[in-house]
């Protein structure tokens, strides 16, 4: 995030889009239903499914799955065309608005009310009530990452909020929500294959020869490596042979799971690293069982940057390590030595290879953490980012043209499906299946459909139906509901046995590299 | 005496604009005692327990409630403040079971009576499930009360535990409301509110039925929120005595707010969940997940040894043996098919420190960047 959690209730106008946040991000959902249910602060929805923050909203849009540039382009064409744009921000912070000025001209509110299904008359409202705000943020999640055109659609966000002058201060800002815990903290420590910790770029030679004497070794590779959505393909083909798999559940979680099944299959030699024998762990050479977060020391850094610490409460069962403590003797007997005594000690390196942490340590959060970038043991952290200048000096503007999710409905896939999650359950399930009030919630995976489209197929609540899309298909329960728009179901990801990710398209997006989990199309049909 | 100060307790102190007289004393290390206030919510005045004395006014007046005007003269702990205290405590603990000790003397054979009535209700033979945790307890010993001095009320509403979570105890609800102002006014999910008139008031969800079919998502806003025993996790009730209990401070581990909680844990077991007030990013707001989502941490699935599959079976290894393999195999297929037939994936999941390490190993040892996590998706 660009702002603080609490930031939100600054705001004057807060735009939320493609993010459930009542079931993804109960606790800044409050801060987003107290904001616009308790004081003035107007809150415009952007979400196909009628979930729970609709009852908030003063103005609720809903676009067709997958057609966000248009409806962000839309709002940019209204504000532009009306004038309500910041002129000073544009001129002194932005370059591109040329370009872009070009680019949405033909996004008039006709034009893409045809292709979003939004009315035009909302699209101009939103628009003049966004950019009319004193203070306008935004909020948004996976319903737009989650797409082929996922960049195209955090660019516009971005456009959206750059032209209307609100960035840098509280209550504004593009504010992604990160669904893990710690997305941010996985990201910032390098664990991506083209940057080192603090997003230092492993092509830059500076950076790998400063690396290479803090690590104390030679030779570090400086072309980038494989994103996961490409290396499980190359496990599918031999080039990847050996893969180690530490907390994560790819098995349940990746895109088009039939293929990846396979992928796997092929792998040499697979270790897996986990506190429970997940769908993955089954399938691996070598199972090492580690800690979770109550039986260790460590930091997680949450979506609004903010470094905090996680501490040991309770021993952990039998042998099980911490991750560090497992890594550190494998490297060691590989002839690297990792001597560490503690996590503290793993922070303090850390934190003298990455300049946005360089000023942290255990000590300065030990009450309560710090957002970076906080480059100097004095520096107070950095609540609010760009609030004089962006780190590239003027923002740029993109040009962005609108193209269509990557899978269309047809006669014989008539139904759009989209993924995601409920309240009750969290991921793969790994951790809360194994809980049992939030089993007793939330038991079974389900299809939620329109009561229009439940009439249309001659299907009732409850039905067991099968669910199939071109490359597989499940069995679920049927949930009528006045959330789900007409010609689209939902199905959440977190059920292994009746996993959504069977169905799922794992079209990329072409720089972030993420699936279109939230648009392909399907059949349903009763199951006998 | 400038314009815009109060007078509490004979010194001299500054108001800001909007302050109620408990924010000056909150400020200054005051302390006035309260039950009904929530802080950031609306104040109610219905307790009256932080009623202070100030002069010229003609009643005693909240002071959560009551706006910080320059000039007041106020005494909170006066003799007037202090009878009225009493009453309202007094008052409070005969209105339900409070049979915790507070309960006092059995000079007329009261206190076996009721306690033993109390216990055949709650179905044990112990004192009140919030015994050491309970703002009404702390009131009575501090004011010195016990509740005998009012007759005991009937209890009108049985127990309502048919949800995983939380265990409505009507019987030791003193209807302060603070349930239901975290619920409207804290997290917003207006599942519940006063329903019914003066002696059959009771916190309902709509059409008074269970939470369990009503608008509630287990927050648990509300059980952090209530001073008594009326509110309590089923897990903890009974189970867990503060005293018994460390509590740690540490941060979910689910999703991306990274909200700070306390773990409570005794005998190695966490038992009990409460958001750390006071602090971002949270203030003491929690989910369902987050407060209740903790029983997989002693699950007995959870994996204790390390597994070698020897003919498409696991068996249990000691760590020399499965990590030596590990290293074995890692370095047999960088040296014979190059550091980029090797990935690892790390994890959303996982503590930075972790993460460190395993791009560093992954970078340094295994000589390849083919490192990611499946954060996208
Ligand atoms: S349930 Fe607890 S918080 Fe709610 S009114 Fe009763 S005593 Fe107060
Ligand atoms: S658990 Fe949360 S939603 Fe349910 S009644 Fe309590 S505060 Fe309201
Ligand atoms: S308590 Fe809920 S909202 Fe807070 S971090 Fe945990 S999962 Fe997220
Ligand atoms: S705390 Fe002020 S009236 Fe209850």
């Amino acid at each position: 995030m660009t702002n603080t959690i609490a930031d939100v209730e600054e705001a004057d106008v807060i735009l939320v889009t493609g993010s459930n946040t009542t079931e993804n991000h109960p606790v800044i959902s409050s801060f987003v239903k107290r904001a616009a249910s308790l004081k003035d602060t107007k809150l415009i929805l952007v979400d196909p499914r009628r979930i729970k923050l609709a009852e908030h909203a003063d103005m609720w849009l809903r676009p067709n799955l997958g057609t966000d540039v248009a409806w962000i382009n839309g709002l940019l064409h209204v504000i532009l065309k009306e004038g309500l744009y910041d002129r000073d921000f544009v001129e002194n912070r932005t370059q591109g608005f040329e370009a872009l000025q070009e680019m949405i001209e033909k996004f008039t509110p006709d034009y893409v009310s045809e292709i979003t299904g939004i009315p035009s008359r909302q699209i101009i409202e939103a628009a003049r009530l966004y950019a009319g705000a004193e203070n306008g943020a935004i909020l948004y999640c996976m319903g737009i990452t989650q797409h082929i055109s996922g960049t195209d659609n955090v660019k516009s966000l971005a456009n959206l909020a750059m032209v209307s002058g609100n960035l840098g201060r509280p209550g504004t800002g593009v504010n992604p929500l990160r669904g893990q815990n710690n997305v941010q903290g996985a990201c910032d420590m390098g664990g991506l294959p083209n940057v080192f910790t603090g997003y230092q770029k492993v092509t830059d030679a500076d950076t790998v020869g400063k690396m290479e004497s803090a690590w104390n070794t030679t030779g570090l590779s400086d072309k980038a490596g494989l994103p996961v959505t490409e290396m499980i393909p190359r496990a599918h083909s031999g080039e990847i042979k050996a893969l180690y798999v530490i907390g994560e559940n790819p098995l349940v979680s990746d895109p088009d799971l039939n293929h990846a099944e396979e992928s796997f299959s092929h792998l040499d030699f697979l270790v897996v690293q986990d506190i429970f024998m997940t769908e993955t762990a089954q399938k691996a050479d070598v199972v090492l069982p580690t800690t979770c977060f109550a039986e260790r020391d460590g930091t997680f850094t949450n979506t609004e940057r903010r470094v905090q610490r996680v501490r040991k409460a309770v021993h952990p069962p039998g042998a099980a390590r911490e991750d560090w403590r497992i890594i550190a003797e494998i490297s060691r007997r590989m002839g690297y030595p990792m001597d560490y005594k503690n996590a503290s000690e793993i922070f303090d390196e850390l934190a003298s290879v990455t300049p946005s942490y360089a000023g942290l340590s255990y000590a300065r959060i030990e009450r309560e953490g710090l957002h970076w970038p906080c480059p100097k043991p004095e520096h107070p952290g950095t609540p609010i980012l760009h609030a004089q200048a962006f780190p590239i000096g003027r923002g740029n503007l993109h040009a962005i043209d609108y193209i269509p999710p990557a899978e269309q409905v047809n006669d014989e896939y008539p139904l759009y499906l989209t993924t995601g999650r409920v309240l009750y359950q969290y991921h793969t399930g790994s951790m809360t299946r194994r809980t049992e009030g939030l089993n007793e919630r939330a038991p079974e995976s389900f299809v939620e459909i329109s009561p229009a489209d439940a009439e249309k197929y001659g299907l009732q609540e409850g039905d067991k139906i099968r669910i199939a899309s071109r490359r597989g298909e499940i069995m679920a329960r049927m949930t009528i509901s006045d959330k789900a728009v007409d010609g689209t179901v939902f199905i959440p990801f977190h059920y292994a046995e009746a996993a959504a990710n069977r169905l799922t398209n794992s079209a990329l997006d072409p720089v972030s590299k993420i699936p279109e989990y939230k648009v392909c199309a399907v059949k349903l049909s009763r199951a006998a | 005496m400038t314009e815009n100060q109060v007078t509490i307790n004979g010194n001299p102190f500054p108001v800001q604009p909007d302050d109620t007289i408990l924010d000056v004393a909150r400020r200054n290390s005051i302390d006035i005692p309260t039950l009904c206030y929530l802080k950031g919510a609306t104040p109610t005045g219905a307790c009256r327990i932080c009623v202070v004395e100030v002069e010229n006014a003609r009643n005693l007046l909240p002071a959560c409630s009551t706006p910080a005007q320059a000039g007041m003269v106020i005494h909170t702990e006066s003799p007037a403040v202090v009878t009225s205290r009493k009453m309202s405590i007094e008052l409070l603990l005969a209105s339900g079971n409070h049979n915790c000790a507070v309960r006092g003397s059995d000079e007329t054979g009261s206190f076996t009576d009721f306690q033993l009535g109390v216990q055949a209700q709650d179905h044990s033979d112990r004192l009140c499930p919030a015994w050491g945790d309970c703002t009404l307890q702390d009131l009575a010993y501090r004011y010195q009360v016990s509740g005998e001095a009012f007759p005991a009320t009937e209890v009108k509403y049985p127990l309502e535990s048919v949800n995983p979570f939380i265990v409505r105890d009507f019987s030791r609800c003193i209807l302060c409301g603070r349930c239901v102002q975290a619920c409207n006014e804290v997290q917003v999910n207006n599942a519940i509110n006063f329903g019914y008139r003066g002696k059959n008031s009771k916190i309902v969800a709509a059409g008074d039925r269970p939470l369990k079919d009503s608008d509630c998502v287990f927050c648990g806003e509300c059980v952090q929120a209530c001073p008594t025993g009326a509110l309590m996790e089923k897990d903890a009730r009974y189970r867990w005595r503060p005293w018994e209990a460390e509590k740690i401070r540490t941060t979910c581990s689910y999703c991306g707010v990274g909200c700070q909680l306390d773990l409570h844990v005794k005998d190695n077991t966490v038992f009990k969940v409460t958001g750390a007030e006071e602090i971002a990013p949270n203030y003491g707001s929690l989910c369902v997940k987050g407060r209740f989502g903790y029983k997989f941490i002693n699950s007995p699935e959870r994996l204790s040894s390390p597994m070698i599959k020897e003919n498409g079976e696991f068996r249990k290894a000691d760590w020399n043996e499965a990590l030596d393999l590990v290293a074995r195999r890692f370095a047999e297929n960088r040296d014979s098919h190059g550091p980029d037939s090797m990935g690892v994936l790390t994890s959303a999941r996982i503590a930075n420190e972790d993460n460190y390490l395993a791009q560093k190993f992954t970078r340094a040892v295994l000589g390849t960047n083919n490192i990611d996590h499946c954060a996208r998706l």
